[in-house]
């Protein structure tokens, strides 16, 4: 479905990321794993266009969309969950789910049924519909920022850092809501520096060291691999 | 026709015939200070209201906005003063005088006075709007002060002496309360539609996030320029009012004095309330008469209070929320509940 070959991005002199190439199949959770200011955001970025690679090709469905406006990719299916979250704080829950949908905003019946299921997968959301979104728990803006790139209809879902700032118990929620958006049909690239979660759900896993992309594989094992727990899991 | 829409003509007929009986009403009796007054007023409070929808709703730091409101009055009264005449040799429906003649004039000049400040506000907006914070307030508070210096070195406008002799289509038959009240209504109205629109939400969401909103789908571009096309209009229009209305422009009506007040109204409003910029507009407006009797402390005053109010209600006279029948539902209510608990406290 994505497939990224060679990729180069720079801000100013700094190479952020240097010949990366990753590629995620239909139907698959794929994570990209690594710590703080590897280039993980700055994959992301790149491949929703909010930054332009110098150098490389990003293939979605056969097309090169390198230069490819943000706001015409989600269009095409490609729907991101910032990092940082970015939920619209002066807006309500409502309005926020509603944004996600706006490229189909006249077309009321689907939007109306979208946030039904979003609601279902995040009853939080529904207690809070009325609430104004900057006045939610950390967990539930999480969980409305997740809920709002759903209400696109993404074919590819990009997920960047959904455990960040997150109570533990509230990161498992978390994943097992990405499991099951990923069941629903829903191509994810999952963004995480928490390594072992993201690998527990994903099928297969890249981790990104300063820009370089340094080990790939079934993330079973990854898991499992000494370099990977050493450097990522801490055992 | 759907009955809804039969209900929507009614109600604005209505509301039409209402606002030109309280005009007549007011214009009769009403002494000529405060009747000019008022009408400043609504001038003032219609341009807020239109660069409310750049700065408060859009969130984009516009502080030329005085640019438009001359191009707008230039343009219409470029129209009535220097084109009509020539095409009234031919045409003569455009003859002024009569009052159908009057208000087709009147008309045609505010779609020109608007579509021209609309065409301005595209060429100004489109390369600018790509900036963000402080380079766009100063693009285009130097945008305003251009096109000031532009009105006073084109002799066909008048240079600095300005046009003078505009004919009096606002105000002849007593019906200038109507006309700068209804576009008022109107241009509130329209923004009021706008907010409940997905066009409305997305100008939000603009200024809440901006890659938030690109990253939902939001042409976050296009967005922007819109607002400010639609707004730029608004004030165009508010322009060819004030022209019609006072007979006489000059480019030093325009100045940055008028764009940083309409600012000060937006700020004043809170971010994003029509309802607020409409009470702001009014305020500020009547404030420097109310202080008239401080004779040279005046403006001192009003600065002072103007502070005075920032300091202590930063977030506006409203803050984002809208003035309507609810609220005076809600504060009646307030008032008549508040002696039943002081009661039950003795």
């Amino acid at each position: 479905m994505l497939s990224i070959e060679g990729l180069e991005v720079r801000y100013g002199a700094i190479r952020a990321l240097n010949n990366v190439s990753l590629e995620v199949r239909t139907g698959e959770i794929v994570t990209l794993i690594g710590a703080n200011g590897a280039g993980k955001s700055t994959a992301i970025r790149a491949i929703s266009g909010l930054v332009q690679p110098s150098r490389g090709r990003v293939l979605y469905q056969g097309h090169d969309i390198v230069g490819t406006e943000a706001h015409k990719l989600v269009g095409q299916g490609i729907c991101q969950s910032p990092e940082g979250r970015r939920i619209f704080a002066n807006l309500t829950v409502k309005e926020n789910l509603e944004l996600g949908a706006y490229l189909r905003y006249t077309r009321r019946a689907e939007v109306t049924a979208d946030m039904e299921r979003v609601l279902e997968l995040f009853p939080r959301l529904k207690e809070r519909i009325a609430q104004l979104g900057g006045t939610l728990s950390g967990g539930e803006q999480q969980m409305l920022a997740i809920g709002r790139a759903l209400m696109s209809r993404p074919k590819l879902l990009l997920l960047d850092e959904p455990s960040l700032g997150l109570a533990p118990f509230l990161v498992q929620q978390i994943f097992a809501i990405i499991e099951d958006i990923n069941r629903q049909g829903v191509t994810i690239l999952l963004v995480e520096q928490n390594a072992f979660q993201a690998l527990r759900v994903a099928h297969r896993g890249y981790v990104l060291e300063t820009g370089d992309l340094t080990m790939q594989g079934k993330a079973s094992d990854l898991l499992e691999d000494g370099r990977v727990r050493q450097a990522y899991l801490g055992r | 026709m759907a009955p809804w829409l039969i209900k929507r003509i009614l109600g604005l007929c209505g509301g039409a015939g209402c606002l030109a009986a309280l005009s007549i009403l007011l214009s009769r009796n009403l002494e000529t200070y405060y009747y000019l007054v008022l009408i400043q007023c609504g001038i003032a409070a219609t341009l807020a209201v239109s660069l409310n929808l750049i700065n408060g709703i859009t969130g984009q730091f516009s502080i030329g906005h005085a640019g438009f409101y001359a191009v707008g009055a230039y343009v219409g009264a470029a129209w009535t003063v220097l084109w009509r005449p020539v095409l009234a040799h031919h045409l003569s429906f455009l003859e002024i005088g009569v009052p159908q003649g009057d208000i087709l004039n009147l008309l045609i000049a505010l779609v020109f006075g608007a579509c021209a400040a609309g065409i301005t506000g595209l060429i100004v907006g489109a390369p600018s709007l790509r900036l963000r914070g402080d380079y766009l307030a100063i693009l285009t508070l130097g945008f305003g002060e251009v096109i000031r210096v532009i009105l006073l070195n084109v002799d066909a406008v008048g240079g600095a002496r300005g046009l003078s002799g505009i004919p009096t289509l606002v105000s002849s038959g007593d019906l200038a309360a109507f006309w700068v009240f209804g576009s008022l209504c109107l241009v509130t109205l329209l923004t009021r539609n706008l907010m409940q629109s997905s066009r409305g939400l997305s100008w939000l969401a603009v200024r809440e996030d901006e890659i938030a909103a690109e990253a939902m789908g939001v042409d976050t571009t296009r967005v922007k320029v819109t607002a400010f096309v639609i707004g730029s209009m608004f004030a165009g229009a508010a322009g060819v009012l004030y022209a019609h209305f006072f007979t006489g422009i000059s480019p030093d009506i325009f100045g940055m004095d008028v764009s940083i007040m309409i600012t000060t109204m937006v700020v004043l409003a809170g971010t994003g309330s029509a309802t607020g910029a409409i009470l702001a507009g009014f305020v500020l407006t009547a404030l420097p008469e109310v202080f008239r009797f401080l004779k040279d402390y005046r403006m001192l005053i009003f600065s002072v209070t103007l502070i005075v109010i920032m300091l202590t209600r930063p977030q506006g006279f409203l803050g984002n929320r809208e003035l309507g029948f609810g609220t005076f539902a809600r504060l009646w209510k307030r008032l008549r509940r508040s002696p039943a608990v002081s009661g039950n406290a003795e």
